[in-house]
């Protein structure tokens, strides 16, 4: 793992003292002041693009929450200082729901679809016939728009849809399913378990990336030592994997976290608040029931939060030499 | 590449972008004279996946065009569903049209953010329209419609009588123990779901449908002589009973939410009674013949009520020509074209003359009961801007109560959640 410190070294070095004559040293300079220049072109696009909807928006929704800014109002913002976060944390049960819903979420999201994505990555990885068709099957859903893919679910979740004539199949009637949406204590089940069908296919695909890095060469040495396939797993694979553990964490992470589509569409946070997320939240607060200010106050409250988790994270996989 | 490329590209794109600004800028203008000619008056409907609706405003536009040439009107329609967020991010940008047309409710919060102005139409056009179809804010008429719509229980004469119910009039509604029973008495007789109240919707229709059935219990959506605060009226004794009633219904398999939005389970005699709108009734009508029956909604305690206010229009604030907009809405309200728009899209007329001689509303009509049901039981949502929120907080608690929730603490979240916001916003102007 040093890939990330060993990169600008060259560019960054100086120049040996007194080794370089004036002339040549000008050009050099000339050279890297004209490279910078056109780094600085390049990265311009972006940048203007990071500042002009995610810098200023960030700062923006800082400021705006702490006022009662709304969307239609005829009367201009007024700054009502920590109103609003008093008001998420002690008046608005539906908030609070939402922020427990989120974590319960990524909690589940996180290993289980990290997990099951690695193993079909082992499963695909294998030298076989037809083995790219079941990496086509796997990764469908991905490329698959999430709305669409949460209306189908919807009807297979109903009391007589797919799901429920499927259990009733296999235990034989004597198993009944329940209308899985609409019971507040089987729906964000039912959400996660549509979430982990639909995006694991891309991790798998990640997971693959990372497996077909490691040389053969490794598993070759630990044969010839005697490693079983679980120790040939434990001491190559997996410590080969540790970079795109680290991406796979940090994106299912995020992506869990920003949980909507699939509760706007099927559920609008409902049974009883029981899908509400902590995005879901901010949109409806602050955009539907137009109340700007608030819903700013919601999305600064789970930025931090984000940010909180994201730094914990990155202290928890950092390199530890 | 060579510098020489890069300037090229950049310079052609450039040029792009202009070209793009300038077409952008091409669709604005709110009634402003270009130059010679006649002054442009813009126009914004909501009818763009309404064939039937929007032939009719084409109708009315070339007719106004011709009939004098001091104005001209221009016509833009959206799908309903990108509509209001049209219009907010028009108003937002200083863009909105001259004309515009607006869903009954939302009249009073767009009046109240300066959105619309005073219609400023003569007294005797909105005297003689339905009362349902005239948008108020304090005193102040905003916005006036064409038509409105109205809500009933359809059923079949054949499977009333089969089952000994008593079929109810307007001036003998069911009262709530009849329609319990009936209810039970149909379950009874085989079907899974007896009632379609159309719960599988979302949005709107939840205040639309059910918040009449709430004020005919005795509740309300707020306290409507001050506007302030739904303390009391949503989560008082009366609305705690309703919503009791909605929750079991649910519980004893009475209605559901499955199934699709629009009325064909009723059509396919899947459900016995559906409570839907008078847009559902041709249909009905012709899958179900002369044994369809259009049925006043039970009474929940203080009489039926069905809910009041579809689109209307209204002039923007920002209309560099109200005159000009103002002579359109005066030369749109005759009866032939209200007529024409009942007729086309099975809406009742919002005129007696045009009722007169309504297709279908006429004194012959088929569908007369709904004009019957509009005149004796119709009532308006509040007529507050904070009602956006009121709506949705309302279509929030009940959809929780259907899934179980418990009534009192659910109604005073609601409560709650409507007060907070009512004096967020310094009472709306109350």
């Amino acid at each position: 793992m040093t890939t990330s410190s060993s990169i600008p070294t060259p560019l960054l070095a100086a120049p040996e003292p007194g080794a370089a004559a004036p002339p040549r040293r000008r050009r050099i300079a000339a050279a890297r002041r004209s490279e910078g220049r056109s780094g600085l072109a390049m990265v311009a696009p972006a940048l203007l693009l990071l500042v002009l909807f995610l810098v200023i928006p960030v700062l923006l929704a800082f400021g705006l929450s702490f006022t009662n800014a709304r969307l239609i109002s005829p009367n201009p913002p007024r700054f009502v200082g920590l109103d609003n976060f008093v008001r998420a944390f002690t008046a608005d049960p539906a908030f609070l729901r939402s922020a427990i819903n989120t974590f319960v979420f990524a909690v589940v999201i996180v290993p289980v679809q990290a997990g099951l994505g690695l193993l079909l990555a082992v499963l695909v990885n294998q030298k076989l016939r037809g083995v790219t068709m079941f990496r086509v099957i796997f990764f469908v859903p991905v490329v698959t728009s999430i709305v669409v893919v949460s209306i189908l679910w919807k009807f297979m979740y109903q009391k007589d849809g797919l799901v429920n004539s499927f259990i009733d199949t296999i235990t034989f009637g004597a198993w009944q399913g329940t209308a899985w949406l609409n019971n507040p204590s089987t729906a964000l089940g039912a959400i996660i378990v549509l979430s982990i069908w639909q995006a694991v296919g891309f991790h798998m695909l990640i997971w693959l990336s990372g497996l077909q890095t490691i040389p053969e060469e490794l598993y070759e040495a630990a044969r010839m030592d005697g490693a079983t396939p679980w120790q040939q797993f434990t001491n190559v694979t997996w410590p080969g994997l540790r970079s795109t553990m680290v991406f796979v964490l940090v994106t299912i992470t995020i992506a869990a976290l920003g949980l909507f589509v699939q509760v706007d569409v099927m559920t609008q946070g409902g049974p009883v608040n029981s899908t509400t997320t902590l995005v879901y939240h901010a949109v409806r607060k602050g955009y539907r029931e137009m109340e700007t200010g608030y819903g700013a106050t919601i999305s600064l409250i789970f930025f931090v939060l984000v940010l909180i988790v994201a730094l914990v994270q990155r202290f928890l996989t950092r390199e530890k030499d | 590449m060579n510098r020489g490329s890069l300037a090229k590209i950049l310079s052609v794109s450039a040029v792009g972008a202009l070209v793009l600004t300038g077409c952008g800028q091409a669709g604005q203008g709110g009634g402003s004279a270009s130059g010679e000619g006649p002054v442009e008056l813009t126009m914004w409907t909501h009818s763009a996946g309404n064939p039937a609706e929007l032939e009719v405003y084409e109708q009315i536009i070339d007719d106004f065009n011709a009939s004098q040439d001091e104005y001209e009107v221009v016509e833009e329609s959206f799908p309903q569903g990108a509509y209001n967020d049209a219009i907010v991010a028009a108003a937002a940008a200083d863009d909105l049209p001259c004309l515009l047309d607006m869903d009954g409710p939302i009249v009073p919060n767009w009046a109240w953010a300066g959105y619309i102005q005073p219609l400023g139409l003569p007294q005797e056009i909105t005297d003689s329209l339905l009362p349902t179809a005239v948008g108020t804010y304090q005193d102040e008429i905003y916005s006036a419609g064409y038509w409105d719509a109205a809500l009933a229980i359809f059923a079949r004469e054949s499977v009333l009588k089969a089952n000994d119910i008593r079929i109810p009039t307007t001036d003998e509604p069911w009262t709530l123990e009849e329609f319990d029973a009936t209810l039970a008495t149909l379950k009874a007789a085989g079907y899974d779901t007896p009632l379609d109240l159309g719960a599988e919707d979302a949005g709107e229709w939840w205040p639309y449908a059910y918040s009449p059935m709430l004020q005919s219990a005795g509740g309300d959506l707020i306290d409507r002589d001050t506007m302030l605060s739904a303390d009391g009226t949503l989560n008082g004794p009366e609305a705690v009973e309703y919503f009791t009633w909605f929750q079991e219904a649910f519980e004893q398999g009475y209605t559901s939410n499955a199934g699709t939005v629009g009325n064909e389970e009723f059509n396919a005699d899947e459900v016995a009674l559906s409570y839907t709108g008078v847009w559902n009734a041709l249909d009905s009508l012709d899958t179900v013949g002369d044994d369809l029956l259009i049925l006043p909604p039970p009474d929940f305690g203080t009489g039926p009520r069905i809910g009041g206010g579809s689109w209307q229009w209204g002039i923007s604030s920002s209309c560099d020509s109200p005159e000009g907009a103002r002579a359109y809405l005066e030369f749109s309200f005759q009866d032939k074209y209200i007529t024409a728009f009942s007729d086309k899209q099975v809406v009742i007329p919002a005129t007696e003359g045009a009722v007169e001689a309504s297709q279908h509303f006429g004194p012959e009509g088929d569908l007369r009961p709904f004009v019957e049901l509009s005149q004796e039981f119709a009532l308006l949502r509040p007529q507050t801007p904070a009602y956006p929120v009121i709506s949705s907080t309302f279509a929030k608690a009940g959809q929780d109560i259907m899934n179980g929730a418990d009534v009192q603490s659910t109604l005073d979240g609601a409560v709650a959640e409507i007060d907070a916001n009512i004096q967020s916003n310094d009472g709306y102007g109350f």
